[in-house]
């Protein structure tokens, strides 16, 4: 129960401090309505229902990533810098939990990220054929497998700018592999097995599924994919914390 | 009494520096115990050690009873830390600091208020509740972290140079509290290096010079062979170059020595009388400013023990020279 306490308050003040800035909040606005008018300007097509909703699943996915990584790397990082991380460290809380208080502020803006678009969308088209309990669970676990990949580039990098360069490092590669700008059976075929090392590659099928059932991988895999990315990425985030932090 | 803190063996290497090696001590419950050594001694990587923020290479690590060796967090919940630097969140109040703090250690929401404007109050930071601690001075800083570290009631408080960097009255402010804090049973581990703060405030001393501990003793026992030992310190001008051959054979029984330019120290094994040194001063032509006795503090001990001058350390720090 004390525990509880201290993950609930670790959220409150980081998306006080963070999270709910206006800077924050207008990137948030601002970053999914330039990724719609460039899926849209590069599709050429006619702006209507269709084309709309065959945006949302890269808005989406893009919307979540950028979000969730850009935020993360940087807020541990800068408190990691300025030395307010010990103290957390220093609470008698499991660094587990405590890691999980960190990062769950970053999932819950990267899926409200994620529903900026959407809601935009629904003003001009009809998203009725959406499912949205597949679609809510989809846009989270991106949400959660991004976070916890924000939390790896923070835990490998020292400085602020670092986590950036970093985080790109990631990003850009997997915007290009995942199956948002071109099927992944369209990729020379040795470079295939990277896309199916991406997270956001099952996270893009099952929106790809979820939109216009247009997918490639079974659904069920996808999520089962998503899931080990998230176990993945965390575990390994926390063994390198105890090795690097509390060195 | 029991043990608060017991470290036995504990060492920690960084690439090519040792800065721990093989240190054993123990602290008493409601001990006020003092860490000293220069800058990179490894006090910092010490307490870093204790409380959990490192990890050392060998050694155990027993905490009021707990064995914390390899298991860090098992007595979090008991230990308050006062880093060497102010670590609060910029962007929060200072009672919203305190409150989230609090909250760190499962304080309820009305004892996290209540504990919050109580330490606000005792540190003279009520005014200052609701403005962001990124705008406080560096003394106000200071305090509401040394508050932050106790905002839980801790049986064991580490304290990291607490009153480096802060104006005179808010140091003896934090003096006066740590005293009390002493006095109310908590056990203080604290590290420092102005020596006088030490000797004032602490029950045993532990000098670490190099990463190993070079003494622990209380501070009466530290002073003890220093008891017989009468010292004198003459400031004047127009000093002879040769003085100090002339003045030895003068006075056989005494040391004499020229430390500084124009400032002559005298050592005696017995009371040393000032008019006939003062009279043969003079009569050598030198114009004498100032002669007195000095009464012999625990900083020529952790000259004479250490080997540093206790100025060069403080100079150092002050300076803000880095730490392991």
């Amino acid at each position: 129960m004390k525990a509880w306490i201290a993950f609930w308050n670790i959220l409150l003040k980081d998306m006080k401090t963070y999270y709910l800035k206006p800077p924050n909040i207008s990137w948030g606005i601002i970053f999914p309505l330039a990724w719609t008018g460039m899926f849209f300007i590069r599709s050429g097509s006619e702006f209507d229902s269709s084309t709309i909703i065959s945006l949302i699943p890269g808005v989406v996915a893009v919307s979540i990533l950028f979000g969730t990584t850009s935020l993360l790397a940087v807020t541990v990082t800068f408190e990691k810098k300025n030395r307010s991380f010990e103290r957390l460290l220093l609470a008698p809380i499991s660094l587990e939990l405590l890691m999980l208080s960190k990062t769950v502020g970053a999932i819950l803006f990267g899926v409200v990220n994620a529903f900026i678009p959407v809601i935009i969308a629904s003003f001009f088209a009809d998203l009725s054929g959406l499912s949205w309990p597949i679609f809510f669970v989809t846009v989270l676990l991106i949400a959660v497998s991004s976070t916890f990949l924000g939390l790896f580039i923070a835990v490998a990098v020292s400085e602020v700018f670092e986590a950036q360069t970093f985080s790109n490092f990631f990003r850009f590669p997997m915007l290009f592999l995942c199956g948002l700008f071109f099927p992944i059976t369209q990729l020379p075929f040795f470079i295939r097995p990277l896309s199916y090392i991406l997270p956001l590659t099952y996270g893009v099928d099952l929106l790809h599924w979820n939109v216009r059932r247009n997918h490639h991988l079974y659904t069920g895999l996808s999520l089962l994919m998503l899931i080990l990315f998230c176990i993945i990425l965390f575990s390994v985030s926390i063994r390198n914390i105890k090795h690097k932090w509390i060195a | 009494m029991t043990d608060g803190i017991t470290v036995k063996g504990l060492k920690k290497r960084f690439d090519e520096v040792q800065a721990v090696n093989d240190i054993s001590f123990s602290v008493k419950s409601g001990e006020l115990f003092g860490f000293l050594g220069p800058n990179g001694a490894g006090k910092t990587t010490t307490i870093n050690m204790i409380t959990g923020l490192a990890r050392p290479d060998s050694g155990s690590i027993n905490i009021a009873g707990i064995d914390c060796t390899g298991k860090p967090k098992s007595a979090q919940h008991l230990i308050g830390v006062v880093p060497d630097e102010s670590n609060l969140y910029p962007e929060l109040t200072g009672y919203e600091n305190l409150c989230f703090c609090a909250s760190l250690y499962g304080l309820s929401k009305p004892e996290r208020q209540t504990k919050a404007k109580e330490l606000l109050s005792v540190f003279s930071l009520d005014t200052a509740a609701n403005r962001k601690f990124g705008g406080y001075s560096k003394g106000m800083k200071r305090k509401l972290t040394i508050a932050a570290g106790m905002i839980h009631n801790p049986e064991i408080l580490f304290l990291d140079e607490p009153t480096t960097g802060i104006d005179v009255a808010s140091a003896r402010q934090l003096r006066s509290l740590i005293s009390k804090l002493h006095a109310q049973g908590t056990t203080i581990f604290l590290t420092t290096h102005y020596i006088e703060e030490a000797e004032r405030l602490c029950d045993r001393i532990a000098f670490i010079v190099n990463g190993k501990l070079v003494r622990t003793d209380n501070v009466s026992k530290l002073l003890l062979p220093l008891q017989n030992i009468h010292r004198m310190q003459v400031v004047c001008t127009d000093l002879p170059e040769d003085l100090i051959p002339g003045i030895s054979k003068s006075f056989p029984d005494m040391v004499f020595k020229s430390k500084k330019h124009n400032v002559i120290e005298i050592e005696n094994g017995r009371p040393i009388s000032i008019a006939p040194i003062v009279r043969y001063l003079e009569e050598q032509g030198a114009n004498i400013f100032e002669a007195k006795l000095i009464k012999p503090s625990l900083e020529d001990v952790f000259v004479e023990i250490t080997g540093i001058e206790a100025d060069i350390m403080r100079r150092e720090k002050e300076k803000g020279g880095k730490k392991k």
